[in-house]
């Protein structure tokens, strides 16, 4: 009882919005320069996202933005069928991602470049960057 | 150890407003509506609004998304003379069941004697549905917000997806928890959704957010419903049976936290309600088990939580959720444990929780649409949602 969706669509970048703060800005500068990382703590290495002024394992404030491979793991996702900018028929496939090299620490992100209805759970995917408004880059993921 | 404050206060009191087609409310306001409701359950108790003189609400006092009852205002609107207890569970629906504990917790602590509580819903100017896409990105919510899932149920068939990746959770189970609520709106009053559904049907609804259909998505309404509560003692000389509050809970861990606002939940709390813990702290505080319950009125905003609230309260197995519903175990005619006895929020109307609790009144009084037989104890469950979410065993007294 499979349904056919057809290719996953890239949702419109001149759409999309983000704002940061004191706390989130670093990923996003470093998403500028198409390089995923993750807010990980200086002091005892706990990845955690979204960012956070504390680590929520020993409380501290220091953070550090390692490079990641950009590679990732689909941990779960849905496909959804209506532009939720127009309402019109689009099919896109939102996607919970486990980051290689950032363990415990996950993106909700998109997934394109494949069939909506092949998806699977447990597939190896990695970034690509959508550019989307205030030149900012918003990563998204595509199948390796 | 049982609850010190077991069965010692109680509703004594519901009312309601009609309950609409989302936006079809008006031009009527919020706050008629929330005053018709707390008219109506003063009334049904038998008591002057005058002696109201407590709010213990849930979700932080707002009515919905953008609407926020005050008591002040109230007060004013109602002509009540004096408030000697006002506060709220946080977040948002997740407090629903868990209201009547801080009911409670006023009354105990000789805080207040008559204590409403109440929840209205007005959706004209933004729809719940979408709510998440049409806010401004914050900072926290730019980590969502890009993805497309704009809404409660984009957001929720993420869960699903991932308990039947791990449990082998068919969408046949989904249809059946769809299926038997409508069912039981058929003869209900005033619900929204009464035409039986076929499996076939079930089926042909759209995909919205696969694996959630159209169908698995709760409605959107408009209306109010408030309750009173008061000491058992004082209950003993008023008009109705009064219906005791047995146990209590709100609250939850960290894994569970922000939970499909934030999608770190490790499993198996991802796959699950993020109930277990208030599951387990009612069934302690309480001495009872899942099988002493004769009715389950479980928070249905989308049909697949449904599933993990049995589950993490312990009517089942955990993974076991979908074969449990699959067997007609929630059916009110013949199930096990009869679950949404009033079509829920999925058929009869959604007003973020607090319609389960007026049925459970209806159920230990004796006196609802698909009474449950001799019902003696009825659990009330609000969330899945970011923490806090609640529960609660209510008892005929």
């Amino acid at each position: 009882m499979s349904i056919e969706y057809g290719e996953a669509q890239l949702l419109p970048g001149e759409k999309i919005a983000i704002t940061t703060d004191t706390a989130t800005e670093p990923f996003w500068k470093k998403a500028k320069e198409r390089k995923l990382t993750a807010c990980r703590c200086a002091s005892c290495g706990h990845f955690r996202m979204p960012p956070t002024p504390y680590c929520p394992e020993c409380q501290s404030r220091e953070m550090s933005w390692p490079d990641l491979p950009g590679t990732a793991t689909v941990f779960s996702f849905a496909i959804c069928t209506r532009s939720p900018y127009s309402g019109e028929p689009l099919i896109y496939v939102p996607v919970v991602v486990d980051l290689d090299g950032a363990p415990g620490a996950r993106l909700v992100s998109n997934l394109i470049g494949i069939k909506a209805e092949d998806v699977e759970i447990g597939m190896k995917v990695t970034v690509d960057w959508n550019p989307i408004q205030d030149d900012w880059l918003l990563p998204i993921f595509r199948p390796v | 150890m049982v609850w010190v404050n077991q069965d010692k206060c109680a509703i004594v009191g519901v009312g309601a407003t009609d309950y609409y087609v989302r936006g079809h409310s008006h031009p009527r306001t919020i706050n008629d509506m929330v005053g018709e409701a707390i008219l109506k359950a003063c009334d049904d108790a038998g008591i002057s609004v005058k002696q109201i003189d407590g709010f213990a609400y849930y979700s932080g006092a707002q009515m919905g998304y953008g609407d926020k009852a005050d008591t002040a205002s109230l007060m004013e609107m109602l002509g009540i003379p004096e408030v000697t207890f006002s506060a709220a569970l946080t977040s948002g629906g997740g407090g629903a069941a868990g209201a009547v504990g801080l009911a409670t917790a006023a009354i105990m602590n000789g805080d207040a004697t008559h204590v409403v509580t109440v929840m209205a819903l007005q959706q004209y100017r933004q729809r719940l549905g979408t709510v998440f896409g049409a806010s401004a990105p914050s900072p926290e919510n730019s980590f969502l917000q890009p993805s497309g899932l704009v809404g409660p149920g984009h957001l929720m068939s993420v869960l699903a997806r991932r308990h039947m990746h791990l449990y082998g959770t068919t969408r046949d189970a989904f249809a059946e928890i769809v299926i038997s609520q409508r069912e039981n709106a058929a003869n209900r009053e005033g619900a929204m959704r009464r035409t039986p559904l076929t499996k076939e049907e079930y089926f042909a609804s759209p995909m919205l957010a696969d694996p959630l259909c159209r169908l698995d998505f709760c409605l959107e309404t408009d209306g109010a419903v408030a309750w009173v509560t008061t000491t058992t003692d004082r209950a003993k000389d008023l008009k109705q049976k009064p219906v005791l509050i047995h146990g209590a809970a709100h609250g939850g861990q960290r894994e569970w936290g922000r939970a499909f606002a934030w999608m770190g939940m490790p499993d198996p709390h991802f796959g699950s309600s993020g109930h277990k813990p208030i599951g387990d702290r009612l069934w302690e505080m309480s001495g009872r088990k899942p099988a002493d319950m004769d009715v389950a009125l479980i928070y249905d905003h989308f049909s697949a939580m449904v599933l993990m609230q049995l589950e993490d309260y312990g009517f089942c197995e955990k993974g076991e959720g979908g074969p449990f519903v699959e067997s007609g175990a929630i059916r009110y005619n013949g199930g096990s444990i009869p679950v949404n006895t009033h079509g829920g929020q999925l058929s009869e109307a959604y007003i973020i929780g607090a319609t389960h609790t007026r049925e459970a009144v209806e159920q230990l009084r004796g006196v609802a649409t698909n009474q449950v037989n001799d019902a003696e104890f009825a659990l009330v469950t609000g969330g899945p949602a970011s923490l806090p979410v609640s529960g609660c065993i209510l008892r005929r007294a």
